[in-house]
């Protein structure tokens, strides 16, 4: 199974193609070992979850472009919203674009609120390159997002199924009495770019465990929850839906929380993708191979 | 300036990123092909949703301490035409309620014959497809009962609302070409037990901006499912010939005419 990783045998210096392919901290000496790291299922269920996301995300924008503000409660208090983006004209006859969060406001002109359309600057929420479509079209930005809602549950039901049934959940992902008591150490570790290469990185480390549970078993579910609370039929179906989540219009707000929740999570992976070796990282989602350092493949 | 700059840096990457990320996504969106890829689930979530909420599952029921202040009206605030106008000038006495098609016995009901038939009064949400919801009382006469005096033929699938508020650009100008709101249901959702011919908002007259002097309620569906300014129903076997061909005026426009979520 194992086989030495040719990138490896290019000891010595440092290099930037080293720092790409093992990441910071890496010991640029060691030898390593490449490893069969993540199994086809879980590539292919990745790339098409993360496909299935820009979608989701820009068209849900749109949507939400459609009535630029939040609220909590079963209903709109539209004088009071938790959060709006408006386009407001000032006294020179310029439009702002003004976001108000609970009783704080500010100028996001160029953002959110007000944004250039083809060099035309109009009121929008999110600005035009955040949405699917570009342009303001509520009819097909709600097409796009049911579409790529059946992917999403569909993959992410594929997923759950063989997490559980092939133990990926129960041997990858659940914390052990180690991972709790480790990962103080582990936070410290992650804020001085130190990460493990060796042995350890057979295994998910605990902040690792901690933020794919949070991800998997809070966040997905919460966001295809609250995305159904909205819908009139299905509060009708389970009336337990909107008292859930304390009302269809905080459980709207709650969805934009989880959506953007998804995109920090996705800005930090990437940061941390990138940071502890981008090139094995990347091979290791593709082919599954990963290099590890040490000799041996007993760990 | 350093402002300016950052901001035209932020618009030229937007730019940047939205070319990456769509792509040729523009001539998708403009095509038939791709929209119609995209609308090939409505089936599947109606039939889910069906699944689930089935003829007699019922929209939440609110308190009357929850009904907002001031219900937002949407869509045609006044249908401002001569015709309009001289109905609501005598309190909609001279308006009728047609109801024809596929029926055996068609109708024509004026507001006081829908007023002495049996009630029912609920308090609702109102969400719109923009995003927003507004509670509100409603009082009306159950559709299935209107239908059922009607006697649909077997072969009748859905109830065509036609609305007396000319939509489109052309508003004021060519007022005649101008295409007038339309909505549909089929039997299932027109037959609920919620779904009303409302006459009341609040307690009150039902107003102009909220489509007097009836309007269709089906609590749950979306806003503009709730057809305003109705004066003829007909039952129909398909919608396809009717107008744009998809159900309503907004279907026309894009949207689905399964208005559930």
């Amino acid at each position: 199974m194992q086989k030495e990783n040719p990138i490896a045998k290019e000891r010595g210096r440092f290099s930037l193609l080293r720092l790409l392919t093992f990441g910071a901290n890496a010991d640029p000496n060691a030898p390593h070992t490449v490893i069969f790291r993540h199994g086809l299922f879980l590539r292919l269920t990745h790339w098409l979850n993360a496909a299935i996301l820009v979608f989701m995300l820009m068209s849900g924008l749109q949507i939400f472009n459609a009535h630029p503000a939040l609220y909590f409660g079963a209903q709109s208090d539209f004088a009071h919203p938790a959060l709006s983006m408006t386009g407001i004209t000032n006294a020179n006859g310029e439009l702002r674009g003004i976001t108000q969060i609970g009783r704080w406001q500010l100028d996001t002109t160029g953002l959110f609120g007000a944004s250039n359309v083809d060099g035309t600057r109009v009121a929008r929420g999110f600005p035009s390159w955040a949405t699917i479509p570009g342009t303001q079209w509520l009819a097909l930005g709600r097409r796009y997002h049911f579409f790529f809602a059946w992917f999403f549950v569909a993959n992410g039901l594929m997923f759950a199924l063989w997490g559980i049934l092939s133990g990926h959940f129960r041997k990858d992902l659940i914390p052990t009495a180690h991972d709790v008591t480790a990962l103080p150490r582990e936070i410290a570790d992650h804020a001085r770019l130190k990460f493990a290469h060796d042995a350890r990185a057979r295994h998910y480390n605990a902040l690792q465990k901690l933020t794919y549970f949070i991800v998997l078993f809070v966040i997905a579910p919460l966001i295809v929850a609250t995305g159904l609370t909205m819908s009139p039929t299905l509060d009708s179906a389970f009336p337990f839906l909107p008292w859930l989540f304390g009302g269809r219009q905080t459980a709207r707000t709650i969805h934009f929380i989880a959506a953007f929740s998804l995109l920090a999570f996705f800005v930090v992976h990437l940061v941390m993708v990138v940071l502890s070796g981008t090139l094995n990282n990347l091979r290791s989602m593709i082919t599954g191979r990963y290099a590890i350092e040490g000799d041996d493949d007993h760990g | 300036m350093a402002e300016s700059n950052r901001r035209s840096f932020l618009s030229k990457l937007g730019a940047f990123t939205g070319i990456l990320a769509l792509g040729g996504c523009t001539d998708l969106d403009q095509s038939e092909w791709w929209p119609n890829v995209l609308s090939s689930v409505e089936a599947l979530t109606k039939w889910t949703q069906r699944l689930f909420a089935g003829g007699h599952a019922l929209a939440p029921e609110y308190t009357k301490p929850e009904i907002a202040p001031e219900f937002r009206a949407n869509g045609t605030l006044d249908p401002g035409t001569a015709d309009y106008h001289r109905l609501a000038s005598n309190g909609f006495h001279d308006w009728r309620l047609t109801v024809a098609g596929l029926v055996e016995h068609p109708l024509s009901l004026s507001l006081d014959d829908l007023m002495k038939l049996p009630a029912r009064t609920q308090i609702t949400r109102h969400d719109c497809v923009e995003g927003w919801s507004c509670i509100g009382e409603w009082t009306g006469t159950q559709l299935a009962r209107v239908l059922a005096m009607a006697a649909p033929k077997p072969s009748a699938r859905y109830a065509v609302f036609y609305c007396m508020d000319p939509m489109g650009d052309s508003y004021g100008t060519s007022i005649k070409e101008a295409p007038y709101y339309y909505e549909t249901l089929d039997l299932l959702e027109a037959t609920h037990p919620q779904t009303l011919l409302a006459y009341k908002l609040n307690g009150e007259m039902l107003p102009v901006a909220h489509g007097a002097p009836v309007r269709v309620r089906a609590e749950r569906q979306l806003g503009y499912k709730q057809a305003k300014f109705v004066e003829r129903i007909e039952l129909v076997e398909s919608y396809q010939q009717i107008e744009g061909g998809k159900g309503g005026y907004w279907e026309d426009q894009g949207y689905e005419q399964w208005g559930g979520i």
